[in-house]
Formats: structure tokens, C-alpha cells, sequence
């Protein structure tokens, strides 16, 4: 199959309303089969369908497609970045255009982190076939040999004589040409790259953003418009009884009130059910929710109470329901060890919170909907919709805004089938706005987690037994309803553990879900690491010995790590172990490299403490050391984060560093201030006053150093974000000798 | 009817005079640089300046905005070039951005009181501005930064 396509004169002008004279490529995408399904969210494409496009106009214009959503980790300048510089574009004479949901981009699921690692080598070859092109048509007009020319600032350029063509006046020439084998590309050399690497790139958007120019989802206005909000269930499958909407109706501004289908589980992306008002302004649709009056059948999620909840997850722990991974023999190792450690840690159900909720807008005309969301998975909300409204799914066009956060949260198109339904029924276009409590009250919510860890030290103060147990819903009980175990999720630090431990287990408890559980940053790394750093740490003392030097010490020799070959089926982010290699030698480096940041040993102030902890996640690797403080009140403060990453090539270094800086704080606000509790099967908070997150006075200085590297770029969104609550125990250990073992640390009155 | 002075532009608004100035702003104005983010005066997306100073425009009733000009990110200057806004852009402050209209708004109100503002003075006027994506230092050195950039023009 041909890798890329010349798609010169397809649709692609049509939709883009671009210039008919026009060079347009587009590429061919990896496969997207190997993604583990929970991750993944609906992957509807496992076609080598086309991906990008760059288009060079007559203007002298070079566009680039961003097929992916852009939700604060800079996608709409990263990808520009790595196209503009393969094809030799200048940074000022480019246009950049957000991708429909399109089957055609290959997966378009901004998740998992692997947006420049899925689509690096196809935008490379994307600009690379382009630019050899642009260069053929001038080599053939100048009629000298191609190796004479090469692309700079938009132009191509006669290297012995010094002539210049501008891209844009061979536009035509080179639309006629055949497009260069995929064998045949030459992409660039790393010495030439003037964008890639580089950290003085500004942001695309930057300027709209800081005066007030941009659309999100929220900010989407369509003419005769109406706003919904809606009363959702309070408790997981609980479906509307009656309900009476005679003073909602009586509030000057709303118009109507609609009760929405009905949830079966399991929930997958489907709309909860409820009822709606649909006003002609906001207020007047949260003004008239709260005047209904709705009666509830009751759900059998009802028994959902976080405290019992909690000692039933304890105990299937001590109940180990499957075993994932098993090396030499724990129990024997544990019996024989001169000391063996226990402890426990319980990280509890949380939710994202992007500062933008979940917003939709959709306009049902004609047997199409048109659709403005800012969602994460443009194809999945096109299928959604789809499927639930009985339409072709090229009758769904599905327009990303910007979005105002993600973290996963809007991976999940419910929200957008709600406007679906609502706009189909009522006949006008309808945004869907969830308030706040929504978001809080009715999310695919981070799994709360029990789990129990065990260790066998023996006379030579070598750690020989290492047993992980852990009971938590899993997230395939959103797609499957009953399942109460965990599977894409053991990927994701539990089996992956590195330390080189003679004897291991690790296992998982049964833990069924009352609530939608869902993927949040990095998802189950957070607690899994938690755990697993602290327990090290932990170790580190029990054995008498730094806890820095005892990470280097427990990695062992340097190698490259197979699970397989201690029985456990370990994912690597749906990568192959030959590209991607699982090396502890990267991991001792992040190590070293954070170390020598933080000045690792440095005799500190009174009432301050080191910590540290490293996980490699999405493929990449990440360490960080933390210095906290406790004062004289008891209270606790981090002063500094160190982060060292190695994620491959760094294509867009400055992105790089505002994700690990973004990641710290998301980690913060978790370690110290975040927990959801259900009683009754109703999850009790609401808003940021009882959903606490971190503020400017929380925020340490984050320093980051990006490893430099030529291996294949890895994720960068999420990796940051697991090694930060275990190194902040671990540093309020070193401070004050206390550990702790359960998240947030409010409830110890320590912030 | 309210006339609201909003940028310096007079709008006539004849709706319900409990609304909230943000979905006023937002719904019926079409100023949608204003964010929504609580609703309940939690998190600062919504700021604006009411005569000045800044307000959470979310629990802030229309009815009681007769005769106050009202300025929003939009009407923050001309040109997006305001030294904030031009700070802001220097150092890539922004992630999602979603927060960003807020944080800006209450950064240009405290260098209009504080011209040079520390650390501590930064962190408590900041303090009701929540950026989930987590871009607080660069909040900080941005703010330092625009206060320079102030002095600059002024001295100039
Ligand atoms: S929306 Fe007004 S303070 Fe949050
Ligand atoms: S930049 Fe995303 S919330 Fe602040």
C-alpha cells in the first residue's frame, strides 16, 4: 500500500474552503490495534487510512492539519513544528487547521499520551515528500540536478547560483508530479532541524488566548441557539420516576423541559439519562433545574458508601482473586527472610476537574448533525452519536474546539450525544453545559484503591520477596457491566514494577463499580506508583540505607526488561519492546540526573527533607526529588521539584517542561487536597470548595531537565505525574518521620 | 432596562436583573473571553474589572452594574499588546488557556495597586484563581515580568 497519497484535488479543499491550486499530501498511519482497549477509548479505525495534511497554496501559504485535540499540552504547535520544519516552511507563513473527526486521520483519540509518539515519523514523511517535490518542480524549471536545491523559509533555493523560488510559485508544477516512495524520502538530519528540538517556538494560539479570542467548547454560539443544562441521576443507573416541571417552565427564559432516554448499563459513553431544561440563556437553564421537582427509581448503586467500601477492598486484598505476575516463590522467600516490611496504602476516588466542563453543541438539520465539542476523540463521539441516533456516521460532523482541559474527562462523549438528542427532539441547535457540580456529581471518575504490599529482607540486607496486591473497579466495568477486576489497567505500574527482586507477586482483588470509572492523567501509574515508591522508600529505612542509593541499588544491572519472562502480560502502551525497550539504565539516569539537581545529600534546614521516586510511564521515563518543610504549626510545604525526563527525541522542548510543571501541580492537588466520598451510592462533593486543588500559594518552583536523546520520542502529557505523591511522602518522611500511606494528606491536618 | 458600560461600549440589557454578569456577558452580549468555571466565586475564570477592580462576574448580579464600566479581557487593551498580555505571551504562560482571561484580569488589577508586587503579594491576589493545568510559576514570573515591562513604557 502506498504511504502517502497525493489528494490534490479531493475533498480536502472543499471542507477547508482552500484554493483549488494547491499541493496536498496526505499520510498513512501506523496501526492503531495494538493500543490497549481501555486506553485506547473506541478505537474505530484500524485502516491505514490517511492522517495529516500539509497544503502548500498558490499564496505561498503552508497549511497544516492538526487532527488531534489540543487541551493544554500544545498539539497545535508541536505537530505544526514538526511538519513546518521537515518541509522547510517558515514558522510565519503557516496556517494551521484543527482536523473534523475523520476517520481518514487514523485514531484521533488525544489520549494516552502518544500524539507525537504515534505521529512523528508520519508527519516527518508527510513534510518530507512535500518539501522533495517543491524542490523536484524548481530543479526541473531551473533544469540543474535536484541535489542542488533544498527548502528554506518557504522557499526553494539553486545552492551554486543562488536563485530562489518561493514554495507558493510551484505549487502547480509540483501537484504533477508523482509522489516519492515512501522508500525514496530523505528526512532531514537532526544538525538541520531549525524547529524541531527547538524551545523559542511561541505558542500558536498564545496571543488569542491572552486577549479573549478563542472558542472552547462553552463558547460556541450557533443563530437561534437555545442552552441546556441537566438534572442527571444522583446515583449511577437510577432512572426518572416521575417529575413534575410546572415552576421550572414558570422561570421567565426557559422554554422547555425534556426528560432524556434512560441509561442501561453498562454506561460506555452514553448519556446518563435525566431531565432537561433548555432555556434561552444559561441562567435561565440552571435557574429552571432547580426548580424541578424529580422522583428517582432507586439503583442498586445506592449500597455505594466510600468508609464500608473501603474495608471491603482491604479486604479482597488479603483475597487475591487472579495473579498477574509471579517470579520465583514469595511465599517461601517470605518465610525465610530475616525482616519482613507490610503496609498499606489507599489513594481514593477522584475526578479531573479541567476548569472547562464538558460542553456540546449540535444542530440537527437536514439528517446531519453538525457538532462543536471540545472533545478529546472527535471519531468516538461521531460514532456515538451515530449509533444512538440511528445516523451514518458521515452524517455526524464533529468540529473540535478548544479545550479548556481534558485529563481524560473528555475522552468520553456523553455529553455530546446528550446535545445530539436534544437538538434532534427539539428541532434547533442546543448547547449542553455542565455546571461544575455536574462535572464533580456525574464523572467517569479515577478508581478508588486498596492495596497491600510485603517484603522479605534477608541477612545480607537484600530485598528477596516483593508482594503487590491491589483491589480497585476497573474501568472495563464502564464497558462490561459486573466486571470487577482489573485488566489494561496492571499495565499501567502494577506489573511493570523494575526493581530486581528474586521473589514476586503481584495480584488483584475483585472490586465491583457503583460509579462510571474512567481513565484521569496517567490513570491507575497514580496509585500504583504510590505505592510502589513509597514501599521502596519504606524499604530504604527498614534496610538502613539512602534512599537514593537504594533505587540504584534495587534496579539491579542495567538491562532491558521483559516481563513475559516472569509470567505477566505486560502492554508497554501498546509498543513494542524492540522500539520501545523497558531499560533500567534510562531509569538510573533520570535518577542520577534529578539527583544532581536537587543536589541529592546536601546537609538541609531544620524541618526540611529530601524525597524521591522514578516511574517510567508512556514510555518515558521520569525522576524527580521534592523538598518540603514542615513548620513549627505542623503544617507542610514543598519548596522545589527536580524532574529529569527522558522521553526520547524532545521535539518540542518547551511543551515538554510546561507538562512536567503542569504535571507537578495536578500531582499536588491529589497528594494533598483531592477526595471524593459517596454515600449512598451519591458522590458528596460538589464544587472547588469541597473538590479541593492546589493554588498559587501550593505551587513549588518545578525545575526540569529534558535527557537529550535520539531514541524514538515517548509520551509526555501524563508520565510526569506519577513519581510526584510517593516523592512527596517520601520527602515528609525524611523531614519529619512520619509516613504516610493514604491520600490526600489533609485528613492529617498537615496542609 | 440596565445599560451596562462594557470597554466603553453602552448595552442596553432588558433581561432578568438577577442574571449573573457573566452569562449576561457570555449568552446575551456575546463576550465569551469571560470563562466560566464555578459558578459559586471558587476558581476566578469569570474575572473582570468593575471600576477597577476585580470581580467575579459569576456571582455578580446585573442589577447592581447600572453606572460602573465594566472591562473584560476583550477590552483589556486595543491591540492584545497590555504588558500582561504581552508577559503572558513572552514566557508561554499558558496550557489550556481556559483560565487564562481570569488569571490575566487579576494580574492587571493587582499591578494597577502594586506596581511591584513580591512573591507573597502575588501568591494572595492570585490566590482565587485556580489554573487546573497547573501554569502558577509561569503565572508568578509573568507577573514579575509585566511589572518590568510597565516600568519600561512608563520610563520611555
Ligand atoms: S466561575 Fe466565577 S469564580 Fe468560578
Ligand atoms: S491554563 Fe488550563 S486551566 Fe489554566
Amino acid at each position: 500500500m502506498k504511504h502517502i497519497e497525493n489528494v490534490s484535488r479531493r475533498s480536502f479543499l472543499k471542507k477547508f474552503g482552500m484554493s483549488s491550486t494547491a499541493l496536498v499530501l496526505g499520510v498513512q498511519l501506523p496501526s492503531m490495534l495494538t493500543i490497549p482497549k481501555a486506553l485506547a477509548g473506541v478505537t474505530s479505525s484500524d485502516t491505514f487510512s490517511p492522517s495529516v495534511y500539509v497544503q502548500v497554496s498558490a499564496d505561498n501559504i503552508v497549511s497544516i492539519v492538526v487532527h488531534r485535540s489540543e487541551m493544554g499540552q500544545g498539539i497545535r504547535t508541536s505537530i505544526p513544528m514538526i511538519v513546518a520544519d521537515e518541509i522547510g516552511a517558515d514558522w510565519q507563513k503557516i496556517a494551521v487547521v484543527q482536523g473534523l473527526g475523520d476517520k481518514k486521520y487514523g485514531s484521533q483519540n488525544t489520549d494516552g499520551s502518544r500524539s507525537v509518539r504515534r505521529f512523528y515519523q508520519p508527519l516527518r514523511e508527510a513534510g518530507a515528500a512535500a518539501r522533495m517535490m517543491l524542490q523536484q518542480a524548481a530543479a526541473e524549471q531551473w533544469q540543474v540536478d535536484v541535489s542542488e536545491t533544498l527548502a528554506k523559509n518557504s522557499t526553494i533555493v539553486h545552492t551554486k547560483s543562488d536563485r530562489v523560488l518561493t514554495f507558493g510559485s510551484l505549487v502547480s508544477a509540483a501537484s504533477k508530479l508523482t509522489l516519492p516512495k515512501q522508500s525514496d524520502l530523505i528526512l532531514k538530519a537532526k544538525k538541520d532541524f531549525n524547529l524541531i528540538g527547538k524551545s523559542d517556538v511561541a505558542l500558536v494560539d498564545g496571543k488569542k488566548i491572552a486577549t479573549g479570542q478563542t472558542t472552547y467548547g462553552f463558547d460556541v454560539e450557533l443563530d437561534n441557539m437555545q442552552y441546556a443544562v441537566i438534572a442527571r441521576p444522583p446515583v449511577l443507573g437510577a432512572k426518572v420516576k416521575s417529575f413534575n416541571s410546572d415552576a421550572a417552565k414558570a422561570i421567565a427564559g426557559v422554554i422547555d423541559v425534556v426528560q432524556m432516554p434512560d441509561l442501561e448499563e453498562p454506561a460506555l459513553f452514553k448519556p446518563l439519562g435525566g431531565v432537561a431544561v433548555i432555556a434561552k440563556n444559561t441562567w435561565a437553564a440552571i435557574k429552571g433545574r432547580e426548580a424541578l421537582d424529580i422522583q428517582w427509581h432507586e439503583s442498586a448503586h445506592k449500597s455505594y458508601n466510600s468508609a464500608e467500601y473501603k474495608k471491603a477492598l482491604a479486604e479482597s486484598c488479603d483475597n487475591p482473586a487472579k495473579t498477574l505476575r509471579s517470579k520465583g516463590n514469595v511465599t517461601q522467600a517470605l518465610v525465610d527472610a530475616k525482616q519482613v516490611i507490610t503496609a498499606s496504602y489507599y489513594v481514593p476516588e477522584l475526578i479531573h476537574v479541567p476548569m472547562e466542563p464538558p460542553a456540546a453543541t449540535a444542530h440537527y438539520h437536514d439528517g446531519i448533525f453538525d457538532i462543536w465539542a471540545c472533545t478529546q476523540t472527535p471519531q468516538s463521539a461521531q460514532g456515538t452519536v451515530a449509533q444512538i441516533l440511528a445516523v451514518a456516521p458521515e452524517n455526524v460532523n464533529i468540529n473540535v474546539t478548544l479545550l479548556g482541559g481534558g485529563f481524560g474527562r473528555k475522552s468520553k462523549p456523553d455529553f455530546v450525544v446528550e446535545a445530539a438528542i436534544l437538538s434532534k427532539q427539539l428541532n434547533v441547535p442546543v448547547k449542553v453545559m455542565w455546571t461544575r457540580e455536574d462535572e464533580v456529581k456525574n464523572g467517569y471518575y479515577h478508581a478508588v484503591s486498596y492495596q497491600k504490599l510485603m517484603a522479605g529482607i534477608d541477612e545480607h540486607n537484600q530485598v528477596t520477596a516483593w508482594q503487590h496486591h491491589v483491589a480497585e473497579p476497573p474501568i472495563g466495568s464502564t464497558f462490561s457491566k459486573g466486571a470487577d477486576l482489573i485488566g489494561s489497567e496492571a499495565s499501567l505500574g502494577l506489573v511493570d514494577m523494575p526493581y530486581d527482586i528474586a521473589n514476586v507477586s503481584c495480584a488483584i482483588g475483585k472490586a465491583p463499580a457503583h460509579t462510571r470509572i474512567g481513565w484521569m492523567r496517567s490513570v491507575t501509574n497514580i496509585n500504583h506508583v504510590f505505592a510502589i515508591s513509597s514501599f521502596i522508600d519504606e524499604l530504604a529505612q527498614a534496610k538502613g540505607v539512602d534512599s537514593k542509593d537504594n533505587l540504584i541499588n534495587m534496579l539491579g544491572s542495567d538491562r532491558k526488561i521483559d516481563f513475559a519472562q516472569e509470567n505477566a502480560d505486560y502492554s508497554n502502551y501498546g509498543e513494542t519492546l524492540e522500539k520501545f525497550p523497558v531499560d533500567t539504565a534510562r531509569m538510573k539516569a533520570v535518577i542520577e540526573k534529578a539527583s544532581k539537581m536537587a543536589k541529592w545529600g546536601r546537609s538541609l534546614p531544620k524541618g526540611h527533607g529530601l524525597g524521591i521516586a522514578m516511574h517510567r510511564s508512556f514510555v518515558s521515563y521520569v525522576a524527580c526529588v521534592v523538598e518540603v518543610s514542615e513548620n513549627i504549626d505542623g503544617k507542610v510545604k514543598v519548596h522545589d521539584v527536580w524532574m529529569a525526563v527522558d522521553c526520547g527525541l524532545a521535539v518540542n522542548p518547551e511543551r515538554i517542561r510546561s507538562q512536567m510543571e503542569g504535571a507537578a501541580i495536578f500531582a499536588l492537588s491529589l497528594t494533598f487536597y483531592s477526595e471524593l466520598t459517596a454515600k449512598n451510592g451519591v458522590i458528596e462533593q460538589n464544587n472547588f470548595d469541597d473538590y479541593q486543588v492546589a493554588r498559587i500559594a501550593d505551587a513549588p518552583t518545578t525545575h526540569v531537565e529534558i535527557i537529550a536523546s535520539d531514541a524514538p520520542p515517548g509520551g509526555v502529557g501524563e508520565p510526569g505525574v506519577p513519581p510526584i505523591a510517593p516523592a512527596i511522602c517520601n520527602a515528609i518522611f525524611n523531614a519529619t518521620g512520619k509516613r504516610y500511606r493514604e491520600l490526600p494528606l489533609k485528613k492529617y491536618g498537615i496542609v | 432596562m440596565i445599560t451596562l458600560n462594557i470597554n466603553g461600549k453602552e448595552h442596553q440589557f432588558n433581561d432578568d436583573g438577577n442574571m449573573p454578569l457573566l452569562w449576561a456577558l457570555r449568552d446575551t452580549l456575546k463576550y465569551t473571553g469571560t470563562k466560566y468555571g464555578c459558578g459559586k466565586g471558587l476558581c476566578g475564570a469569570c474575572t473582570v474589572h468593575v471600576d477597577g477592580q476585580p470581580v467575579r462576574s459569576c456571582v455578580m448580579p446585573v442589577s447592581a452594574l447600572a453606572n460602573v464600566k465594566i472591562t473584560t479581557i476583550e477590552g483589556l487593551s486595543e491591540q492584545g499588546d497590555h504588558p500582561v498580555q504581552q508577559a503572558w505571551q513572552d514566557l508561554n504562560v499558558v496550557q489550556c488557556g481556559y483560565c487564562q482571561s481570569g488569571q490575566i484580569m487579576s494580574a492587571v488589577a493587582l499591578l494597577e495597586r502594586e506596581p511591584n508586587p513580591n512573591d507573597k503579594d502575588i501568591e494572595l491576589a492570585m490566590s482565587g484563581n485556580i489554573c487546573r493545568c497547573g501554569t502558577y510559576q509561569r503565572v508568578k514570573q509573568a507577573i514579575h515580568l509585566a511589572a518590568d515591562l510597565a516600568t519600561e513604557v512608563k520610563g520611555s
